[in-house]
């Protein structure tokens, strides 16, 4: 089974959120380490798509498409951290 | 600045409806195809997309491709490789044609992007290492920093199978020629070039090593390649003494 | 706004009367998966069944040493695949329950890489599902679910779990890992319960 970089997540969340959020960073639950999602581990089949971290492998977000709906659980995740102004390290 | 600026920075993603302007064989696999996105507020270099094709009895199949073009306008390229059980890439490299309509959302990802700096500041250098068709992206970036006539020193670490499997290689070579500053190199993992008489083979943690902007120097590098490709050299560029968080990765695979 | 792309079609998709509704036929046969595969030895593997009263758990000998039976099933995947006639080797959970006793009527089965699904009692006795270890004559193999992994065809293939290690009783029917993050709580393809 061939895994993904969190980068494949940017379509289907930035119609999620207003913007689109792999940028972020967010804190594992499981092990505590703070890293962009964009760097995430991700495991997708038709299924859904599940983003782990990618130090200690725990589940951080999953996301399922289907039936005109889209279901997003980021309970493996803690703070989420978005850059609003006065940084652009891009 | 203001938070909603800084949000907008990057160009606002959307669906869109794309038609075909052009499609041509760009390697004995790979198919290069341009589309006419009407509304496509331009991208960055390295940002890629997604493709959904419906089919008459509404069965729908959506994949992610980075974009090889990048910059204002609504003209996109992208490069797609054929995989051989592949549902999507053989019907893009091998069925589609001018005039055809398909819908792509983006543009996406500003994690594995790269932006010339400010006019006439030299940025820290750039280090780039494609695997096969994981160049598609390292194109725009090397693209995009001749097109701004960059200072930046770059380099271009590209393994890919034989000579005629190299993607977009007039674009490079004239990359390449241009005055932004561009070293190209190939690592030739089944035949290198008549005559050339250069080793053949998978890259090895000693050729990265001497092909790569050093350690020393701060580079910012980026990988694109299969997972197995990124891993390897991720995992060498580590040892070699490069910061982790000056590595930036894309994995690519799907069907 | 979706339209037609012309000429595209994805997979073939053949129509059968073993079909349920929504679904399609493949030759292959696709590998899903939320995570890593696990790599279990069977030297270390063990299967319990766990119960408000405790447990019964067997080694990979001991469970090689129970009634096995020969399967041939349709399974039915959510992501709207099918695959008819397949043939599996396993113990049938009416073998593992016989040597249990429960008041609980709902099983969360539970996976080597922390994998989890929910499925009624009653629908995992009767002849309906297995712990299967070969799959057309040979070992399961490792991203299909091997060393074994829990077979209840009758329900969507996500039920049944790959690396099975256990099975846990439990009073109500909590969701599982799909079955948390959107997926029925059921999963009856022929009722198309694919989504909550």
């Amino acid at each position: 089974m061939q895994h993904f970089d969190g980068n494949l997540l940017a379509g289907p969340l930035a119609e999620v959120f207003a913007f689109d959020p792999t940028t972020a960073r967010a804190r594992c639950n499981g092990c505590g380490a703070v890293a962009e999602l964009a760097t995430a581990l991700v495991y997708r089949s038709g299924a859904g798509s599940v983003a782990r971290c990618r130090g200690c492998g725990a589940v951080l977000l999953s996301l399922v498409e289907g039936d005109g709906r889209r279901f997003v659980n980021f309970t493996g995740t803690g703070a989420i951290e978005i850059t609003t102004a006065g940084r652009d390290d891009a | 600045m203001s938070e909603v600026q800084q949000l907008q920075a990057a160009p606002r993603t959307a669906w869109h409806v794309a038609e075909v302007t052009e499609t041509r064989r760009e390697t004995p696999t790979a198919a290069r195809i341009s589309l006419d996105v009407v509304g496509w507020p331009g991208n960055l270099a390295g940002q890629h997309l997604d493709v959904r094709l419906t089919a008459p009895d509404g069965y729908t199949a959506t994949r992610s491709y980075s974009i090889a073009s990048s910059g204002d306008g609504e003209r996109v390229v992208l490069a797609v490789d054929r995989l051989p059980d592949g549902e999507v890439s053989p019907f893009l490299v091998d069925e589609l044609r001018a005039g055809d309509r398909l819908e792509v959302h983006g543009p996406l990802g500003a994690f594995f992007v790269w932006r010339p700096p400010a006019s006439g500041a030299v940025g820290r250098p750039v280090q780039l290492i494609a695997g096969g068709s994981g160049v598609v992206p390292l194109v725009a970036i090397a693209r995009a920093h001749a097109d701004a006539g960059d200072a930046t020193p770059f380099r271009l670490l590209y393994s890919v199978r034989t000579p005629d499997d190299v993607f977009f290689a007039a674009e490079l070579e004239a990359a390449r020629r241009g005055p932004a500053p561009l070293e190209v190199e190939f690592v030739y993992t089944r035949s290198a070039p008549d005559g050339s008489g250069g080793p053949v083979g998978r890259i090895t943690r000693e050729r990265l090593a001497a092909a790569v902007i050093g350690a020393d120097a701060a580079p910012i590098v980026y990988v694109c390649g299969s997972t197995g490709f990124v891993e390897r050299v991720a995992a060498w560029l580590i040892e070699l003494g490069h910061d982790q968080a000056a590595i930036r990765t894309e994995r690519y695979g799907g069907t | 706004m979706s339209f037609i792309t012309r000429g595209f079609t994805g997979r073939s998709r053949e129509r059968d009367d073993r079909l349920p509704p929504g679904q399609t036929l493949v030759h292959d046969f696709p590998v899903l998966s939320a995570g890593p595969t696990p790599e279990v030895d069977t030297a270390d593997w063990e299967f319990t069944i766990r119960t408000e009263h405790g447990g019964r758990r067997w080694s990979w000998d001991e469970f090689m040493q129970l009634e096995i039976e020969d399967v041939t099933t349709d399974i039915h995947c959510v992501t709207h695949w099918s695959k008819l006639g397949t043939n599996w080797r396993g113990v049938s959970l009416d073998t593992l329950f016989a040597e249990v006793e429960t008041e609980y009527d709902y099983v969360m089965a539970h996976s080597y890489g922390g994998y989890t699904t929910n499925v009624p009692l009653e629908e995992l006795l009767g002849g309906r599902a297995w712990v299967a270890f070969e799959f057309d004559g040979e070992p399961l193999d490792p991203e299909h679910g091997g060393p074994a992994r829990l077979l209840v065809p009758h329900l969507y293939f996500w039920k049944s779990a790959k690396w099975v290690r256990g099975l846990e009783l439990m009073p109500t029917d909590d969701p599982g890992f799909w079955e948390q993050n959107g997926y029925h709580l059921h999963g009856d393809p022929w009722k198309e319960e694919r989504y909550w």
